[in-house]
């Protein structure tokens, strides 16, 4: 008997001329079956599909990257790890081991952090809602409060009248560094003279100390020249505040938004050409430092701390997201289409990141256009809008990334399940780090009315 | 378009014989239409599919030809001709 050929989904790619990519050819598609040798299918056959696999080799490896980057420019670096980035408990005690603070931004960031062990003495508070209970908690806790709004400087001047202290407070500003679209809702605007006000405020008040000022930037800055500009501003304000009032000012946070290794959609280049490594926003971010800061070590003040919230940069590229092809069609203008497992449900960051896409297992056949698709009945619900991919068959695993920032806090529970996550730890084990979503974890919380207890009681016997 | 009709009433549009006697197949998977002037990559399983179509209307019976050929479910071969006939009556009109 002749042995059959293998079968591999018919193809025909039209040739057209010109659409070259003057920078350089498609990348082919490389398989991977496993991360941190930890073969990826029985992960999938265990836990189920879709599946967030976190990196904690990687995800130290960045932390100590950032910290040693910054640490060789400048004597006193803090890093905070911003919770809302991904606030799993497990990839946020790998930083805490790392030496990361815990930066949070809302009441159920920072309870979450105490319930993981932080101590309120090495949170950063952030955020432009922090309701009296829990913002009480955090001043007697020792936490690091950065106010948002004078409403917030009166309300902590309130709770440290009634405790009978003075507490040590920093200022969150916001400013224009010409570089970056200014974010001017958070915080002291520093242009119309808002911030100091504010710093005069804090200076006649028996019951404060301003300690710190606090900025944000933006997300996914890609220019460096924009964290030169912002430190800059931040140390003359530094100075201008210690002149003003008799304060002294013991930290300088420079917030996050350092981009990741991911392709911003829109931006032609891949992000290995245009994202700026750790050193170099380092170099940047210090050496304006040092110039702004030239004279306080001959005037006998103390160098600041430089504090720096770095989230998406250290995380996305630790995590993977794992999803199996359930359907596939051709589209109306001949492009192929593949149904995934997992949409922008799981995916938020879809939304302006084309994710690589590489198959677990290598795929026969020539590669052409793709449009991945999520599982939800909506027509936003696109994971790539156009990969080169050879054809896909039911079943085929997807292995997407970077994942890490942004998509374990901001996925939703629209119509499916939220699948397990699990962590490769450096021994090579596999552990899960957070359980897949039954029905029943959605159910437990809803409540029945007596009366609504049947759905069709016409048809229960009186 | 002419109807092909599968013996369980399944019919497949194809383009019209003539379209499809024209085009010019290379081994190696090159579709030229001489008039039409569009030339195409096809994979090897296209390529066979082509080649049947070019004298075959059938769908089962292309079906039952394929699996001599390719390690295959019927129900997957069905279900992949299916597909890149539409695919063909795009290409080829």
């Amino acid at each position: 008997m002749t042995q059959r050929m293998p079968w591999v989904k018919p193809a025909l790619t039209p040739h057209r001329a010109g659409g070259m990519n003057k920078f350089g050819a498609v990348r082919p598609q490389q398989h991977q079956p496993e991360l941190d040798g930890a073969a990826i299918a029985p992960l999938l056959e265990q836990y189920g599909s879709p599946l967030f696999i976190v990196s904690e080799k990687k995800l130290r490896e960045n932390a100590r990257h950032l910290r040693r980057a910054f640490s060789t420019r400048w004597p006193k670096v803090r890093h905070g790890w911003s919770y809302k980035t991904n606030y799993l408990g497990a990839v946020c005690n790998v930083l805490h081991q790392e030496g990361a603070w815990a930066e949070v931004v809302s009441e159920f960031e920072y309870r979450k952090a105490r319930a993981l062990g932080v101590p309120g003495s090495r949170i950063i508070f952030n955020g432009p809602w922090k309701p009296a209970g829990i913002l009480e908690q955090a001043l007697l806790e020792g936490a690091t409060i950065h106010l948002d709004h004078l409403d917030e400087l009166y309300a902590v001047e309130a709770i440290a009248r009634r405790l009978g202290k003075q507490i040590p407070i920093g200022l969150r500003l916001n400013f224009d560094t010409g570089h970056t679209e200014p974010w001017s809702r958070f915080g002291f605007n520093l242009e119309t003279g808002a911030a100091m006000d504010a710093v005069q405020r804090i200076g006649s008040s028996q019951w404060m100390k301003l300690a710190g000022l606090h900025s944000h930037i933006g997300t996914f800055v890609l220019d460096v020249r924009a964290y030169a500009r912002q430190a800059r501003i931040m140390a003359e304000f530094m100075e201008a505040a210690e002149r003003e009032t008799d304060c002294s000012i013991e930290y300088l946070d420079i917030g996050g938004g350092f981009a990741s290794r991911n392709a911003l959609q829109g931006l032609y280049l891949p992000p290995d050409q245009v994202v700026p490594s750790f050193e170099q926003y380092a170099e940047a971010i210090v050496d304006a430092l040092s110039e702004a800061t030239r004279g306080r070590t001959a005037l006998g003040k103390p160098l600041p701390v430089l504090v720096l919230e770095t989230g998406r940069a250290v995380v996305d590229d630790a995590e993977i997201l794992v999803t199996r092809v359930v359907g596939g069609k051709r589209l109306p203008d001949g492009r192929r289409a593949a149904i995934l497992d997992a949409g922008v449900n799981l995916l938020f960051t879809a939304y302006w990141y084309n994710h690589e896409v590489r198959p677990m297992q290598p795929l026969e056949g020539l590669a052409e256009e793709t449009v991945l698709y999520g599982p939800l009945c909506m027509n936003i619900d696109t994971v790539r809008a156009s990969v080169m991919l050879p054809p896909l068959n039911l079943g085929d695993a997807l292995l997407i990334s970077p994942v890490g920032a942004y998509n374990n806090t901001q996925w939703m529970q629209f119509i499916q399940n939220r699948p397990a996550v699990v962590m490769v730890m450096q021994d090579g084990k596999v552990e899960p780090i957070r359980l897949a979503e039954t029905l029943q974890t959605i159910t437990d919380i809803e409540r029945m009315p007596e009366t609504l207890r049947s759905p069709f009681p016409e048809t229960q016997p009186r | 378009m002419e109807k092909a009709n599968s013996p369980i009433g399944q019919s497949v549009d194809l383009p019209k014989p003539e379209v499809l006697m024209r085009l010019a197949l290379s081994d190696n998977g090159f579709v030229f239409d001489p008039v039409a002037g569009n030339s195409f990559t096809v994979n090897g399983t296209g390529l066979a599919i082509l080649r049947r179509l070019q004298h075959e209307s059938d769908l089962d019976s292309i079906v039952a030809s394929l699996q001599e050929e390719f390690e295959v479910d019927a129900m997957v071969a069905e279900r992949d001709v299916i597909e890149f006939a539409g695919l063909l009556r795009n290409a080829f009109k």
